[in-house]
């Protein structure tokens, strides 16, 4: 069946309200294209979507999916995956949504290691309510809510990520269409939580990190002799603040992810119609 | 009245007095004799008392009563806290060589057992084994066979190792006999024994248990007091059944993760207590939009905010009912009774498959912590039935599918059940959202959609209303011009207070209602009544209110919000002064 599985099979009737010219539509092509290259189909799959301008992507993609509450969509994502291992799951969103209100799933679902991919569309910006400071924007960007800046350091999400324990990070560019689709094919592949950020510039709102702006400072690790299994190389470009990079910045290859570890590896769909057969045992155990 | 025996052991925080109960409330249950216990005694003084105390008889004993009858004092405060509950004659059993023992004073009337407990579990093989030393003497004090002792402490320690268990048994023993060498008297107690077979549950368990009868594969929570223990228990025992439990970050988490499993088609289920429901009320209406069928679990306790976490209240009957923005269609299931936690666990299960929404499971921190002895048969798990509502196949998918082709999870029916597709269902895939949606639950704001699915959400309600049965329980007195309505755990409390009010003269129907939303109309049962009386652990009298909302009238109330549950002597009271009331006024 996968062979004759398209990318475009994963699009759903609905037109994208986005802004014309903003970073989802390149991430949602890579996202769909990986995905049929892995050999899924939209009903295998499940994508998980926030809230924001990130969380539209369920409606514009055709799997199963659900579009949640604000910041829940790792553990909503973690929920199908372990009841379903045999489903492919994405969750996708964006920096207000995974940095933000939903850092503290963040950290967890990197520790957990469950087996699914979370992309975040990453524009640095809050597009959807109209411009506010997002936990990635710079500390001098001004927008209505922090006329001065926000005047703190922005979230560094790989070294977060990094610290709680990750097995796959990566960083990706929307408009680099190639290395994009590469990048969350490899997050797909990998064995565990596959977490990309993918620079998705907002045309509209964000002046600064434009798509010339990252055209023009991003490193491409693929061409910089980067060694993504290497934790201490990996630990100097997450923490090197002076430039953009994209590829796969850390890959653990011996991670084990959770299902695995936990032997969590049964469709927990399929019941029985009346008590599974040895719950007397259960009733005995209070004699 | 039932000829009970009740019995406590108390003492500081740490002195292992929760297991030194139960293993006692074991040996009772296995000596075909039926216990209720509680752990909810009214601390006048802050600090780390504790005590567990063990109420039984021959005869089904469902409710804590203001007496006792031996107690196992590890400390003088032991002795003050009971003071109110022991009477003339009640023994006492205390090491008068504790530093802190050797002075206590046995109050007048009472008879004081001193038992050297920490030299005797010394020479046995441990001085960790004192409240077993003490649990023999007081199998000489009740006269009750050491041998369901010895089959409780098989129970306990029988996985760390014959010796321990052979040493615990001799502990035992030596308590005993220092009390049969040196309290040469007979005690007017006589623990007889039965050839009847139960088991020994708190509501948790029975939570639990009724989870993996229905099929539930997955839990998620994070651990509150009172709902901890339906996690402990699905722990090492769902893994049996092909589940999993997953101890979340937080509560918005674990509801979260409970929802995506429930998405993937799981049973999916969790627990918490009022602090975790306000977090999870956040997903509740998401839960209840994109129909999702799930089970919320809410052991009340002492609130507001972090209240007394450990005392007994159901003060969130409103929160469960009306908590979220916007209107959001729920079921809203109490089970009464213990053993009724199991099947109303599995009717939670159903309920919420059937009419695809979420379904709160509630009970109180009495009943969750309280054990209790049933017939196994009351957990027939031959009598469970899965009714996993309107499921498609492939077979069946197509029929389900617009013009276009795109699978309606949200299609307009008459009864207001849509068809669900699991993932993995070919021709299934589908969007569900917190948005307004259409059919096929993509989002919209047309103005017609959003009256039909908000009707039909709505309809489901209806439609169980029609379908299932939302009967309360009755009992007592069915022509009795007094009615007595209750919801939660009061009601055992409330069955042996119509045996004390009987002896006064005062007759009374009893409802006692499993159900808060949908509920049973209680309209006819009132009207037919002189006097109408709602019993609940709440202030405002919150189910009162909706009874009264429901029939049109004014009822009494008779509330209690001391963080500790009715007893049956104090509730008959109660009842009798209200009554006096009403014929005053």
């Amino acid at each position: 069946m996968s062979s004759e599985i398209r990318f475009t099979d994963f699009k759903s009737d609905k037109q994208p309200t986005w802004c014309p010219g903003c970073g989802d539509f390149g991430t949602m092509n890579g996202m769909m294209k990986a995905l049929a290259e892995t050999g899924n189909d939209p009903d295998n799959t499940f994508i998980v979507a926030g809230i924001g301008c990130s969380g539209k992507i369920g409606t514009y993609m055709h799997s199963y999916a659900l579009h949640g509450v604000h910041g829940r969509a790792l553990p909503v994502g973690t929920g199908v995956k372990l009841a379903r291992p045999d489903i492919e799951v994405m969750v996708a969103g964006g920096d207000g949504d995974g940095y933000s209100i939903g850092a503290g799933h963040f950290v967890h679902a990197v520790r957990r290691n469950v087996d699914m991919t979370y992309v975040v569309m990453d524009n640095r910006i809050y597009g959807l309510t109209k411009g506010q400071a997002s936990p990635t924007s710079r500390e001098d960007f001004e927008t209505s809510t922090t006329p001065e800046g926000p005047k703190q350091p922005p979230v560094n999400p790989h070294a977060l990520a990094l610290a709680s324990g990750a097995t796959f990070i990566a960083q990706s560019f929307a408009s680099d269409a190639l290395r994009h689709q590469e990048i969350i094919r490899k997050a797909v592949e990998h064995d565990g939580f596959g977490f990309v950020n993918v620079y998705s510039p907002c045309v509209t709102f964000n002046d600064v990190d434009t798509y010339d702006y990252f055209r023009d400072s991003l490193v491409d690790l693929a061409e910089a002799d980067h060694d993504p299994t290497d934790y201490d190389a990996a630990k100097d470009v997450i923490l090197d603040s002076d430039k953009e990079y994209q590829g796969v910045i850390y890959q653990n290859e011996a991670s084990v992810p959770y299902n695995e570890r936990h032997g969590v590896e049964e469709d927990m769909s399929d019941i029985p119609d009346g008590a599974p057969g040895d719950a007397t045992d259960l009733v005995r155990e209070f004699y | 009245m039932v000829a009970d025996f009740n019995w406590a052991v108390g003492g500081e925080a740490g002195d292992g007095i929760d297991s030194t109960g139960k293993i006692f409330a074991q040996a009772l249950s296995r000596s075909g004799r039926h216990v209720f216990t509680s752990k909810d005694f009214a601390s006048r003084i802050r600090g780390g008392y504790t005590a567990y105390k063990v109420r039984t008889s021959v005869d089904k004993v469902q409710s804590v009563v203001d007496e006792l009858d031996v107690l196992i004092a590890l400390t003088p405060r032991t002795i003050d806290e009971n003071l109110d509950e022991l009477h003339e004659g009640s023994v006492i059993i205390y090491d008068g060589e504790r530093t802190t023992m050797q002075n206590v004073e046995i109050p007048e009337g009472m008879v004081g057992v001193d038992v050297p407990l920490k030299r005797l579990a010394e020479e046995a093989g441990g001085a960790i084994m004192r409240n077993v030393v003490a649990l023999g003497a007081a199998c000489a004090v009740a006269d009750f066979p050491i041998e369901n002792l010895d089959s409780a402490l098989e129970k306990r320690f029988g996985d760390k190792g014959r010796k321990l268990v052979e040493n615990n048994k001799e502990a035992a023993r030596a308590g005993r006999s220092y009390v049969a060498e040196e309290y040469d008297q007979t005690f007017e107690y006589e623990l007889e024994t039965t050839d009847a077979d139960y088991v020994l549950l708190n509501g948790d368990e029975a939570i639990g248990m009724g989870a993996i009868a229905a099929g539930c594969r997955f839990y998620a929570g994070y651990p509150i007091t009172p709902a901890t223990d339906v996690m402990t228990y699905l722990t090492g025992r769902i893994e049996r059944f092909g589940g999993h439990v997953v101890q979340a970050e937080d509560e918005l988490s674990a509801i979260n993760m409970a929802l995506g499993a429930a998405r993937g088609g799981a049973r999916a289920m969790t627990a918490t207590s009022g602090p975790g429901i306000d977090l999870m009320t956040e997903t509740f209406g998401l839960i209840a939009t994109s129909e999702t069928p799930l089970v919320i679990c809410n052991v009340m306790r002492s609130g507001p905010s972090t209240g007394m976490p450990t005392k007994q209240e159901q003060g969130d009957l409103n929160h469960m009912l009306y908590g979220g923005h916007g209107e959001v269609p729920r079921f809203v299931l109490a089970p009464t009774t213990v053993d009724e936690c199991f099947w109303k666990t599995i009717e939670a299960f159903n309920l919420a498959e059937q009419y695809q929404l979420p379904v709160y499971l509630t009970a109180d921190l009495s009943m969750a912590v309280t054990e209790q002895t049933f017939p196994p048969d009351a957990f027939d798990m031959d009598a469970v039935e899965i009714d996993r509502g309107f499921l498609v196949d492939e077979s069946t998918v197509d029929d389900h599918r617009t013009e276009s082709g795109g699978f309606t999870p949200h299609e307009i029916t008459e009864d207001g059940v849509s068809p669900r597709a699991l993932p993995g269902t070919v021709d299934g895939a589908h969007m569900s959202t917190g948005l307004e949606h259409d059919e096929q639950g993509r989002r919209t704001e047309d103005t017609e959609m959003r009256v039909e699915q908000v009707d039909k959400r709505n309809r489901k309600v209806e439609t169980a209303r029609r379908r299932e049965d939302w009967s309360p329980r009755e009992f007592g007195d069915p022509d009795a011009d007094n009615l007595v309505i209750t919801w939660g755990s009061n009601e055992g409390a409330l069955a042996e207070a119509l045996d004390i009010l009987a002896d006064d003269g005062i007759r009374a129907r009893v409802l006692s209602v499993p159900y808060v939303f949908p509920r049973p109309d209680l309209t006819e049962a009132i009207e037919t009544a002189e006097n109408t009386i709602v019993v609940e652990c709440n202030e405002t009298g919150q189910f009162a209110n909706l009874v009264e909302r429901d029939a049109l009238v004014r009822v009494d109330r008779v509330t209690k919000y001391d963080g500790v549950r009715f007893k049956a002597d104090e509730l008959a009271e109660e009842i009798k002064a209200t009554l006096i009331q009403g014929v005053e006024a």
